[in-house]
């Protein structure tokens, strides 16, 4: 079964998940730029961020044989902070890089008005750069949420194709799939999803456009969710073929429209000396 | 190594309308190099050039953008190692011996060879090292030994190494010794050349 989990935050990880989820057959990964937990105060720390999901995170991911892209965004919680929002300034740099797949991940948290012109200026930038656009959905108050995001798409002239709604449950799924947008189920221990009721989902729903995703962060999260759901679709009766187009073709199809995405040499060593600097550079 | 021969190197490359445009561009328009820089990447490609050995086609692109700006080549150097990716990053050092620039990017040295990226720590020990100081290089050399970059990749690794880099070599052995682990092949070879440094060197001490 091989894997690309298109949406999880590795800087929040360790190197042990690294072996873990390279056991488990995951390739290749997106990291999105997302909330670190602790708010931030000023632009200079997000530099620090972004430059390590362009350079030290996926040198890491390298060791371990997992190719490892990024999405670059100011985040919608952080975009209501006057301090933050100069961020916007910097993404054009960003969104030159080989490296980064998307813009996101951008959409809604509470939905304010800051939020609004963050979604909308980075759709934007999407459109002139020429990428995909991350989408989350917010938390609270979800299906209105997911109304409002379609209606900020739509306005946005993105090509809806080039466009993947994340964090979808069984309430808002219907939502999504009347457009041509992708949809991303994240699969959590408790909460978002779970590999059962996606399950239930792909059956209803089928694998076309679908995308899933551990979205394993800081938080209460699992990287190797995306093998569980892998495997409860084989034990549901899926197919192989049904598997890997949602856990590898769909997730390359979506951010292959990037042009960026790079998957050449998978199987060698990514790095020219793999295996040795974490491995050995903290004994 | 000249630009001369990185650009014969490059002309198999599947876009070499684009690299001559875009060299042309920054000869007139430095200003438009941060761009070029990070797409050269993708117009260009990746992988190794047959010769000169050691060369990305990636990084011999990006060299050529840099030495062929009319001037300003060490603060465009900095900027664009500042704002780079790790790709970016390793051709600007690549780059550093081929500009005219003196010791000016010796910070950028510096900043590669305290990160754990190899690629980095690597491609900051070619040529242009002959202007680290002493006790830097011994240190960067040291990490090599220690994370396993192979030693080929020092430039003037014999002329340059002295008894002081012996001892530290010496003493890192009697660690990995201790610990029942090996030390890489190359290292044990370069301190049974340098003796085991209890007869310090003169050589170009710092």
């Amino acid at each position: 079964m091989r894997i690309f989990d298109p949406h999880i935050h590795m800087t929040s990880r360790t190197t042990d998940d690294y072996e873990r989820m390279a056991a488990a057959g995951v390739r290749a990964v997106v990291e999105p730029a997302f909330w670190l937990g602790q708010p931030r105060t000023s632009v200079d720390t997000f530099v620090d961020y972004f430059d390590s999901l362009i350079g030290w995170e996926p040198f890491r991911a390298g060791q371990f044989g997992v190719r490892h892209h990024a999405t670059v965004a100011l985040n919608p919680k952080e975009a209501n902070d006057p301090r933050c929002r100069p961020v916007l300034d910097l993404l054009p740099r960003y969104l030159d890089k080989d490296g980064v797949v998307a813009v996101g991940e951008i959409g809604y948290d509470s939905m304010t008005p800051a939020e609004d012109a963050a979604f909308a200026g980075q759709l934007a930038l999407a459109v002139a750069h020429d990428l995909p656009a991350l989408v989350h959905t917010p938390h609270r108050d979800k299906a209105r949420g997911v109304e409002r995001t379609l209606a900020v798409v739509a306005e946005s002239g993105i090509d809806h194709g080039r466009v993947l709604v994340d964090h979808l449950n069984e309430v808002t799924v219907k939502l999504v799939r009347d457009t041509r947008c992708w949809l991303g189920f994240s699969i959590y221990p408790e909460t978002k999803m779970s590999p059962p009721r996606m399950v239930e989902l792909l059956r209803t729903y089928g694998t076309e456009r679908m995308l899933v995703n551990s979205a394993a962060d800081w938080g209460r999260s699992d990287p190797l969710l995306t093998r569980a759901t892998g495997e409860a679709m084989l034990l549901a009766g899926f197919t192989e073929d049904d598997v890997d187009r949602v856990l590898w073709r769909n997730p390359v199809e979506f951010y292959g429209q990037s042009g960026r995405l790079d998957l050449t040499d998978l199987e060698g060593a990514a790095a020219t000396f793999a295996g040795n600097s974490i491995l050995r550079g903290g004994e | 190594m000249t630009p001369d021969q990185l650009r014969a190197a490059l002309r198999g490359v599947p876009d070499p309308q684009w690299l001559d445009a875009a060299l042309r561009r920054v000869a007139t328009d430095p200003a438009a190099i941060p761009r070029l820089f990070a797409l050269a990447a993708r117009r260009c490609g990746r992988g190794p050039l047959p010769d000169p050995p050691g060369w990305t086609v990636d990084e011999a692109a990006r060299t050529l953008l840099l030495t062929g700006l009319p001037a300003d080549h060490a603060a465009t150097a900095e900027a664009l190692y500042r704002h780079g990716d790790a790709a970016e990053k390793r051709a600007v050092l690549r780059a550093l011996p081929l500009l005219p620039i003196g010791a000016e990017c010796v910070p950028l040295l510096h900043d590669a060879i305290r990160t754990n990226d190899t690629r980095l720590v690597a491609a900051a020990l070619g040529p242009y090292a002959r202007h680290l100081e002493q006790p830097a290089w011994r240190h960067a050399v040291l990490k090599c030994v220690f994370t396993g970059v192979p030693l080929a990749v020092v430039d003037d690794l014999d002329g340059r190494a002295d008894g002081e880099l012996a001892a530290m070599l010496a003493a890192l052995a009697a660690e990995r010794h201790a610990a029942g682990r090996a030390m890489p092949a190359d290292a044990t070879a370069l301190l049974d050349r340098l003796g085991d440094g209890s007869h310090p060197t003169t050589a170009r001490e710092a």
